[in-house]
C-alpha cells in the first residue's frame, strides 16, 4: 500500500510534465495566432533563464553574457539562414556560441564574483562593437534581412530547444558533475582539493549553457526579420535572465521557469497595454519582489503551503 | 626513499619569503610534525604542496615524481589529501554528500555513484558522524567539521594526509578524539604531516618533527630532541 503510494507520487511530476508538453504542443492546433507568438516568446525567456541557471545558480559565478551568445545566435541565423537547412543553422548557432564561451571561459573563469560579471557584461559591448565595425568596413550594411519562416515553426522550434534544455539541466544536475558544480560555489579551493578539475568543470558548463542561448537566438533571430548589432545584442538579453530567476526563486529549478513564465507574461502584457510605462511598471514590480520576496515566487509558494500544511501538522 | 620531498622550496608573498629555501621529506607510514610560531610559514608550505600556490624555486616530489606546480586536483589524485586551518566544508550540502564528492572526484580510480554513498557512510562512520550524515556541513560543529573534512580527505584514497592545525579551538576531549582518529588513520597505512598547535598533542603522536620560523627552518628531529633544543626553546620564548 505504502510502496504503491511512493511509486505514485514519484510518477507525478513526469506525468505532469508529460501533459504539459502535450498541452504545449496542442496549443497551434487549437489556437493559432497571438497566443503562439506571446508562448514562444515566453518559451525563449524560459531557455535564457535556464541556461543561466544552469551555470550560474550552482557556481556562484553571475554571467552577464546571455546577450553576447544570444547575438552570435542571432547573426549565425542572419548569415547562414538563406543557405542552410533551419535545423543545421539552429544548431550551428548553439555551437558558435559555445565556442565563444569556451574562448571567455578559459580566459576569465579564474576572475572572482563582481569582476567576471563586469567582464562578460563587457563582452557583450565589445562584440556588439566589433560587429559594427565589420559589417560597415566589409558588408558596407548595417543591418540584415531574414527570411521569414511561419510562427508554428518557430513555436516548435523553440519548444523543442526548450524540452533539451530541460533534459540537460535535469541530467547535469543529478549526475556528479551537478554535485560537484555546486561544491565549487560553497567553496573552490576545498573541491579544487578534493581532485575536482574546477577550471575544466565552469568552462564546460559555461559551454553547454550557451549552446541554448545561442540556439535560442537563432531562431530568435527569423522572428525578428531585420536585425543589427544593436538589436542582436541587446544587453537587456544579459539582465532578463538574472532578474526573471531572482524573481522566481533559486533554490528548486521550479523557480526560474515560474519566474520566466510570470516575468515575461507580465512583460509582453504591460508592453502592449502601457507601451510608454512599461518600464516604469517592470521596475516597480521588481524592486517589490526584492524587498518583500527574498526567495521569490517559489519562496512565496513555500510560506503559502507552510501555512496551510502547517495547520494541519499541528493538531498530529 | 621518502614519500614526500622538498628541496630548496621557496615562496615569497611580495618582498616577505613565507617560505625561504627549505628541505624537507617524510617516509612512508610516519607521523610527521610541523610546528612554529604564528607566520612562521607552515601553511604556506602545505599550499606549495597541495598545489594553492606554486613555489618560486625549488622541487617538490611525491613517490618520486616531481610535483612541483601542479594543479590541486591533480595532487589529489595522485594520493595526497588535505585539510584546512579555517575549515573549507560546503557548507549547505548534507555531510555525506562532502564524503561522496572525495570518492567521486579524487580518488586515483574512478568510482560509481552507489559506491561512492557506501564509501563515505562508512568514512562518516569510521569519524564518528555516522548519526549526522543528512545534516548540512554548516550545522555541525567546529569539531564535527573539522571531522568531516577528515572524511572528505580519506575519501579520496589518499597515501598521504597534510593536517593543518587539526585540533586549534578543540576541547580537552575533542581534543583528545582527534589524537586517536590520527592513529588510527595512521594504522590504515596512510603517512601523516601536520601541523599543530597542542604541544602536547605533537609531541605524543608524531615520530618526527621539524620547526619552522619565519620561514626557515630552524631544528628537526625527536620530540625528545625538539623539546629540548635551546633554538626551538628560544624562538617560542621569544615571542
Ligand atoms: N596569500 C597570502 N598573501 C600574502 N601573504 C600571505 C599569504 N598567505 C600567507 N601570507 C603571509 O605569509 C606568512 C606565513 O603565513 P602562514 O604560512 O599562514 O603561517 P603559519 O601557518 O605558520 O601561521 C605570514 O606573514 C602571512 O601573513
Ligand atoms: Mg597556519
Amino acid at each position: 500500500m505504502n510502496a504503491v503510494g511512493v511509486d505514485l507520487k514519484k510518477l507525478r511530476a513526469p506525468a505532469l510534465l508529460l501533459v504539459l508538453l502535450l498541452l504545449l504542443i496542442a496549443l497551434p492546433h487549437a489556437r493559432p495566432g497571438y497566443a503562439v507568438v506571446l508562448v514562444y516568446t515566453i518559451l525563449m525567456y524560459i531557455v535564457l533563464t535556464v541556461s543561466w541557471v544552469l551555470f550560474s545558480a550552482p557556481t556562484g559565478y553571475v554571467s552577464l553574457a546571455p546577450a553576447a551568445f544570444f547575438g552570435v545566435g542571432i547573426y549565425t541565423s542572419a548569415i547562414l539562414g538563406m543557405k542552410l537547412p533551419l535545423p543545421v543553422v539552429i544548431c550551428i548557432g548553439g555551437l558558435a556560441s559555445a565556442f565563444l564561451a569556451l574562448l571567455v571561459g578559459a580566459l576569465t573563469l579564474r576572475l572572482k564574483g563582481i569582476y567576471f560579471a563586469i567582464f562578460t557584461f563587457g563582452l557583450v559591448e565589445l562584440i556588439k562593437h566589433f560587429v559594427l565595425w565589420y559589417e560597415l568596413k566589409y558588408t558596407g550594411t548595417r543591418g540584415r534581412f531574414l527570411l521569414p519562416v511561419g510562427n508554428n515553426t518557430i513555436y516548435y522550434v523553440m519548444l523543442a530547444i526548450l524540452v533539451a534544455l530541460l533534459l540537460t539541466t535535469y541530467f547535469i544536475k543529478r549526475s556528479k558533475y551537478g554535485l560537484a558544480l555546486q561544491s565549487i560555489g560553497e567553496d573552490e579551493e576545498a573541491a579544487a582539493h578534493t581532485g575536482i578539475n574546477v577550471t575544466l568543470l565552469k568552462i564546460i558548463t559555461f559551454a553547454i549553457s550557451a549552446v541554448f542561448t545561442g540556439a535560442a537566438g537563432a531562431i530568435w533571430a527569423i522572428r525578428l526579420t531585420y536585425i543589427d548589432p544593436y538589436i542582436a545584442f541587446d544587453v537587456n538579453n544579459s539582465f532578463m535572465p538574472v532578474l526573471m530567476a531572482i524573481f522566481g526563486g533559486l533554490g528548486q529549478l521550479y523557480g526560474p521557469i515560474l519566474g520566466a513564465v510570470v516575468f515575461s507574461f507580465l512583460r509582453e502584457v504591460l508592453i502592449t497595454r502601457f507601451p510608454y510605462y512599461y518600464m516604469l511598471l517592470i521596475g516597480t514590480i521588481l524592486l517589490v519582489s526584492i524587498l518583500y520576496l527574498p526567495n521569490g515566487l517559489v519562496g512565496l509558494i513555500q510560506r503559502w503551503r507552510r501555512r496551510i500544511w502547517g495547520g494541519q501538522h499541528a493538531n498530529t | 626513499m621518502p614519500i614526500l620531498e622538498g628541496e630548496g622550496v621557496t615562496k615569497y608573498f611580495g618582498g616577505l619569503a613565507a617560505v625561504s629555501n627549505v628541505d624537507f621529506y617524510v617516509d612512508e607510514g610516519e607521523i610527521v610534525g610541523l610546528i612554529g610560531p604564528n607566520g612562521a610559514g607552515k601553511t604556506t608550505l602545505f599550499n606549495l604542496i597541495s598545489g594553492a600556490l606554486v613555489p618560486k624555486s625549488g622541487v617538490i616530489r611525491f613517490q618520486g615524481a616531481n610535483i612541483t606546480g601542479l594543479k590541486p586536483h591533480r595532487i589529489c589524485k595522485m594520493g595526497i589529501a588535505r585539510t584546512f586551518q579555517s575549515v573549507k566544508v560546503f557548507a549547505n550540502m548534507p555531510a555525506l554528500e562532502n564524503v561522496m564528492l572525495g570518492s567521486l572526484f579524487g580518488a586515483p580510480n574512478s568510482v560509481a555513484p552507489a559506491e561512492a554513498v557506501r564509501e563515505a557512510t562508512a568514512l562518516l562512520d569510521f569519524v564518528g558522524l555516522s548519526a549526522v550524515g543528512a545534516t548540512p556541513a554548516k550545522d555541525l560543529t567546529l569539531a564535527n567539521q573539522k571531522r568531516l573534512e577528515v572524511a572528505r580527505a580519506l575519501a579520496t584514497k589518499p597515501k598521504l594526509l597534510l593536517l593543518d592545525e587539526l585540533m586549534a579551538g578543540l576541547n580537552p576531549t575533542e581534543t583528545a578524539e582527534a589524537m586517536a582518529l590520527i592513529t588510527r588513520i595512521r594504522d590504515q597505512g596512510i603517512t601523516i604531516f601536520m601541523i599543530e598547535h597542542v604541544m602536547k598533542a605533537i609531541m605524543s603522536v608524531c615520530d618526527r618533527i621539524m620547526v619552522l620560523h619565519h620561514g626557515v627552518k630552524i631544528a628537526e628531529g625527536t620530540p625528545q630532541e625538539i623539546a629540548t633544543s635551546k633554538k626551538v626553546i628560544e624562538v617560542y620564548l621569544g615571542e
